[in-house]
């Protein structure tokens, strides 16, 4: 056999955000101590560089490398830009957050750019070692992540759950790809999906690999049943590292089911689409219901976030082109609304005040208006209100369902949205209808924060506005 | 012809963008944000003027049409337009919305900018949902006016205005998110959101009833018909007076444009099969929620009421029209009651938001709205008293007023479908009269009973331009409803056709 060298080109984002982390990694010893935001500034501008170098050499081709164990599509660049400016704002937002905090923050963003790292090869994953591989890199980036904070008893015991968790759901997912594996002969996508298609592989024992992926899955995206850590790792979790969780590893997870579920086994749709119909009307209702009895809104986000899961396999379950398409886009907007949301608790949190629970945010109107109006937008938009954007999202996946002949998903699905528009209410009634409890004023920490995030509560209106252009780009993309 | 100007989007946008820019130039200047707010509102009545003068009564085709595409990918388009049906709704909304302003300018102390914009946003978005002509964007509209509107109660409305708004926005977003899913539905026969499309297209029976019971939800919610009319008495009593206005005045009959512009023509048949059920709660609200007003201590709650009582009308004359084919074999009468049912929304337009008006009037000098807190108000507020009797006769179908107009025509229709239907329907005339009239009794006549009522002063001249503008309207259209009707007409029997010929 011979050697060839393979083609790096393709992969050239995910070189340059490993040579770019471990130099920050490195440098981060000498810096930290002499410049504070040094850091900071190296990896917002190793994003800038990665997000420039995908944009530059952006192509609609499909092309295979590392011995088909790595691919570079439409798909992949949409979703690795997203991830980097949904990431972006997120650092940006952190940043603030950490200072405001004291605490040593170097750590923080290199953690963060070697989980962008993971996202981007999980992206482009084209067979089960490199999506494993992508997995875990950014899993531990994540663990190490939420228990950044040693002396804060929550964010260890989250940081403990979600690995503890992370850790049997990885199992459960390696446990079906070896069951695949053996059904089939083959780790890499492209061949699978033939393999399948041929109906030489043994049914019984592709249908028990699909049901421990699916599992697996399900895990890393928190739809329920599987939900039970979101709300712990969400709430326990420093505002920063939550802001980070809630985003853009759900794009990565998302692009682990296109390329698990629809690229390797669209064969056995019949099997997972079953199991996808209950995990989104589950995550749907629960995602509703048990939201409404939150008082902290962290948690009550990470709730809504099991809803908006439901919402986004409802564009899985569809299983067409479109289907995955508008699951896109959902999980896109989901991303930059998360970073809204969270961001503005990180923006609002003080030392020694959180600013994370629903009963901080009364009387918002009062003391600064153009805050509660962006926090408004924001609400409404999850909720799926027009003319902001998440309405578009929710509809659109919708109508994905009802064109595969679920009309009646669709109308459960439309139902949890009217249930969860009560607790998104909530948050505006607090802020606009109630008296405040203090009388201090209520300011961002920093003009850089109140600019980001007016710019993201914005670009939610102006997206629900013109939203054509973000569906062409999802629906062109798969 | 003006046809090259985008009147529409003018009229939509420019109070949109208004009171935006009150929301940001009005902040800590309450004059700058009410002046802003009348000369938007205003010069947006003044600019949808030109509807009524350039409007081609002879077709039934759409005018001033708009269309752009919006979304390409799913056939989205940006698409207005009007016909008889809704350019009287336009200019029903246009100028609700100057003597809306014109009532809050005293009134509201706190966040006046956030006031004036929210209600010059929502005359924006209410425009819009008129004249939408693309499904989506009519959802669109239609959804995006619980926010504002959810704010103006939540925030201005009484004691126990965040039960109320709450229970508004979820009911109504509970109501419309049905809608939405038929849309859907529809656009993924036929590959397109168009409203005219979904008239034109071919639709089986079983698909007709349920599309048909998701609309009547969305719309019966609006309207509201019994038995989901429990939110409005609560948002009335709740709401601030110019958020009652709007409530009952414009966003009331998007409900019954709702039946005109989507139930009836896309789903003829199940509207056939199915007219025993809205005929049958039409006359329940008639009657019985007639009697519930009968029994009200609040004023307010007492007109909102009978605002439920008075819209069923409008969907009775609506549904009329199969059981009158039936008897008859022609659709003769059936063009009564449609019209009768239209005139009827308009009609209600001026005259609960006049009644409203009213008793805003009085609660900014009492702060209750209680009926046993007055008594003799006459001999205080001589003018006020004279247009509120007005109203009221009005109210209660007094031959001359606008009132009686769709009324009557709505009552003659529905004997020509069935005597029952007809007797049912003109109680109202005795069950109406019987609680405005003894509202007016115990309100307005009678001696001085406390010293509170002593101290009233009459209208100031801001509020008797509003009053007397109301007036001239309910008169107007009493007196002389032609020019309305003929807007309709052809309108109206293009859609009697529609709502007439089976689509199985």
């Amino acid at each position: 056999m011979n050697f060839v060298i393979p083609s790096f080109a393709p992969a050239i984002p995910e070189i340059v955000l490993l040579v770019m982390a471990s130099l920050i990694l490195v440098a981060d010893t000498f810096w930290s101590k002499r410049f504070q935001n040094a850091t900071y500034y190296a990896i917002q501008a190793t994003l800038l560089v990665v997000g420039y170098l995908i944009l530059t050499s952006f192509s609609a081709e499909t092309i295979y490398t590392f011995n088909d164990s790595f691919v570079r599509d439409s798909f992949a660049d949409v979703m690795k830009l997203f991830t980097i400016a949904v990431s972006f704002g997120v650092f940006l937002f952190a940043r603030e957050y950490l200072a405001q905090h004291k605490f040593v923050s170097g750590e923080f963003f290199v953690l963060g750019l070697f989980g962008v790292l993971g996202m981007f090869v999980m992206i482009s994953a084209n067979n089960f070692i490199t999506m494993y591989l992508g997995l875990e890199i950014m899993s531990l980036a994540m663990y190490a992540m939420i228990a950044l904070r040693k002396d804060d008893g929550m964010a260890v015991e989250a940081g403990m759950k979600y690995f503890v968790l992370g850790a049997l759901a990885t199992g459960m997912l390696l446990y079906g790809f070896s069951m695949i594996y053996g059904a089939t002969g083959t780790i890499t996508f492209t061949e699978m999906k033939d393999v399948i298609a041929s109906g030489s592989a043994d049914g019984i024992v592709l249908a028990f690999g699909v049901v421990f992926v699916v599992i697996g899955l399900a895990f890393k995206l928190g739809a329920v049943p599987f939900h039970m850590w979101m709300p712990d790792v969400y709430h326990g979790a420093p505002t920063a590292v939550t802001l980070y969780l809630g985003t853009a590893p759900k794009i990565a997870a998302f692009a682990m089911v296109y390329r698990l579920l629809y690229e390797a086994m669209p064969g056995l749709v019949g099997d997972w689409q079953q199991l996808i119909i209950m995990l989104s009307i589950l995550s749907m209702v629960v995602g509703a219901v048990v939201a409404i009895a939150q008082d902290n809104l962290k948690r009550m986000l990470a709730y809504s976030g099991i809803g908006h899961i439901g919402f986004l396999l409802l564009g899985v379950l569809a299983a067409t082109d479109n289907g995955f398409s508008a699951a896109m886009f959902y999980v896109i907007v989901y991303a930059i609304t998360g970073v809204a949301g969270f961001g503005i608790i990180a923006a609002l949190s003080r030392t020694g005040h959180e600013f994370d629970r629903i009963a901080d945010f009364k009387g918002l109107n009062q003391k600064n208006p153009w805050l509660a109006l962006m926090m408004l937008i924001i609400m409404f938009s999850m909720a799926g209100i027009p003319p902001f954007i998440g309405f578009w999202a929710k509809i659109i996946v919708i109508e994905e369902v009802v064109a595969a002949g679920f009309t009646w998903i669709a109308v459960i699905a439309v139902t949890t949205a009217v249930i969860s528009a009560f607790y998104y209410l909530r948050v505006v009634k607090a802020m606009y209808f109630d008296q405040s409890e203090n009388k201090g004023p209520v300011e961002i920490i920093s003009p850089s924060l109140h600019w980001g995030l007016s710019f993201v509560a914005i670009l939610l209106l102006a997206l629900g506005l013109l939203p054509s252009s973000l569906i062409d780009l999802c629906y062109l993309s798969i | 012809m003006l046809t090259s100007f985008p009147i529409l989007s003018t009229l939509i946008w420019l109070p949109i963008i208004g009171g935006l820019l009150v929301l940001f130039a009005g902040r800590n200047n309450d004059t700058v944000a009410k002046w802003l707010s009348l000369i938007v509102a205003g010069l947006t009545f003044i600019l949808s003027i030109p509807l009524w003068t350039n409007f081609n009564y002879d077709t039934a085709n759409m005018q001033f049409v708009e269309q752009v595409a919006w979304i390409p990918m799913f056939n989205v388009q940006y698409y207005l337009g009007v016909d008889g049906l809704s350019m009287p709704l336009v200019l029903l909304t246009t100028f609700t919305q100057v003597l809306v302003i014109a009532s809050a300018w005293d009134v509201i102390k706190e966040r006046v900018e956030q006031y004036m914009g929210a209600f010059l946003i929502m005359g924006g978005i209410m425009v819009g949902v008129f004249t939408a002509l693309d499904s989506i964007l009519f959802y669109v509209f239609w959804e995006a006016l619980l926010i504002p509107m959810f704010i103006v109660i939540g925030k201005w409305g009484g004691p126990r205005r965040v039960y109320a708004t709450m229970k508004f926005f979820l009911y109504t977003f509970l109501g419309s998110v049905f809608m939405l899913v038929s849309f859907l539905y529809m656009y993924w026969q036929i590959g397109s959101f168009s409203i005219l499309d979904f008239q034109n297209m071919p639709l089986a029976m079983n698909a007709q009833i349920l599309i048909f019971i998701a609309f009547l939800l969305a719309f019966a919610v609006k309207i509201p018909m019994f038995p989901v009319h429990t939110w409005l008495p609560d948002a009335h009593v709740e709401a601030p007076t110019a958020g009652s206005v709007v409530l009952a005045a414009i966003m009331l009959k998007m409900g019954g444009y709702g039946f005109v512009r989507f139930s009836l023509p896309i789903t003829p048949d199940a509207s056939m099969t199915l007219d025993w059920l809205v005929i049958g709660l039409s006359l329940i609200a008639i009657v019985y929620i007639g009697i519930v007003a009968l029994v009200q201590s609040d004023m307010k709650k007492l007109v909102a009421y009978s605002s439920i009582s008075h819209m069923g009308f409008v969907t009775l004359g609506m549904f009329l029209v199969y059981d009158i084919m039936q008897n008859h074999g022609t659709m003769a009468g059936a063009a009564i009651g449609m019209e009768g049912a239209m005139v009827q929304m308009v009609s209600h337009g001026f005259i609960s938001g006049a009644m409203f008006l009213a008793i805003g009037v009085l609660y900014d000098r009492m702060h209750t709205r209680e009926i046993t807190a007055y008594g003799g108000v006459v001999n205080k507020m001589p003018w006020f008293v004279m247009f509120a009797v007005l109203f009221a006769m009005a109210n209660s179908g007094l031959p001359g007023t606008s009132g009686f107009v769709g009324e009557f025509m709505v009552i003659i229709a529905s004997f020509k479908a069935n005597v029952w239907y007809g007797i049912l329907a003109a109680l109202t005339l005795i069950i109406g009269a019987a609680y405005t009239l003894w509202m007016v009794k115990r309100v307005f006549f009678g001696a001085v009973t406390n010293e509170n009522v002593e101290k009233l002063q009459d209208l100031n001249k801001r509020e008797f331009a509003i009053m007397a503008t109301l007036a001239v309207a309910v008169i107007a259209l009493g007196v002389f409803p032609s020019p309305l009707m003929e807007v309709m007409h052809t309108s109206v029997g293009n859609l009697l056709v529609q709502a007439t010929t089976s689509k199985l």
